[in-house]
């Protein structure tokens, strides 16, 4: 299941659309991004109500196919200038991190 | 000494927005050289943890990095606090962070531990005023 596909299928808003052909391996989710860094996986979908230009360099960095933004939670201008430079694909849903990890699961 | 290439970064103390851009020169110049994205990662783990611990707790310093073709060393040097307790800030969870930090979604107490989970060797020399110097290796 590629990014632009689950976009689609579970009705996300696009904020950033790196690489829509890039895969998903599986679903993550945390807010404390040291922990993410230590236990996320390559190629995971990243669900997080952490919108800022560290959550874009930690996504970079542990390869992850996307960020989707649950709650609503906003992401900042700069941070969002650093995801199309970084090539990173941003989602964004209403629903809470549970549903939102719980849609993406169930479509993959 | 041909055979291996260094790199040299300064991490700014205290700026956020800048943290992880050592890591991502890095891992772009790993990249090209056709490292494995799987070494790659545990590069890029490791020393974004070591450049964030840097800005948090040191005010910034530099990190060296040597590549040569059996391993790729980094060396963070920093002239900050130093560790009062090496073991305890080993420890998963134990955190020194304060609260401002933790909006920014760090100090989970993971950095240390992090950095020894994704590297193969670690080794720390630290002290208390003087500043502390991480040793890091990823064996190719």
């Amino acid at each position: 299941m590629t990014v632009s596909e689950i976009a689609k299928i579970c009705n996300l808003e696009v904020l950033n659309m790196a690489e829509p052909e890039k895969g998903i391996s599986g679903v993550f989710c945390c807010d404390l991004l040291s922990i993410v860094m230590g236990k996320a996986f390559a190629g995971c979908a990243w669900v997080t109500v952490m919108g800022n230009i560290n959550s874009i360099a930690v996504a970079a960095l542990a390869d992850m196919a996307c960020i989707i933004l649950a709650d609503g939670a906003a992401i900042d201008e700069v941070a969002l200038t650093k995801a199309r430079e970084q090539m990173i694909t941003v989602l964004k849903s209403k629903n809470s991190i549970f549903e939102t990890a719980l849609a993406v699961h169930q479509a993959l | 000494m041909s055979n291996s290439l260094h790199l040299s970064y300064k991490v700014s103390g205290d700026d956020f927005t800048r943290a992880g851009e050592a890591s991502s020169d890095l891992k772009a110049k790993l990249k090209q050289m056709g490292v494995s994205p799987e070494i790659i990662r545990k590069v890029a783990i490791a020393m974004y943890e070591g450049e964030i611990n840097m800005v948090i707790h040191a005010n910034g310093g530099t990190i060296d990095v040597e590549i040569n073709p059996q391993e790729i060393i980094m060396i963070l040097t920093d002239t900050g606090p130093g560790i009062e307790d090496v073991e305890r800030a080993m420890t998963e969870g134990y955190s020194t962070a304060s609260e401002n930090i933790l909006s920014l979604g760090f100090g989970a107490g993971m950095g240390l531990p992090n950095m020894k989970k994704y590297s193969d060797d670690m080794d720390i020399k630290t002290e208390v005023g003087i500043g502390t110097t991480v040793t890091m290796k990823i064996y190719l």
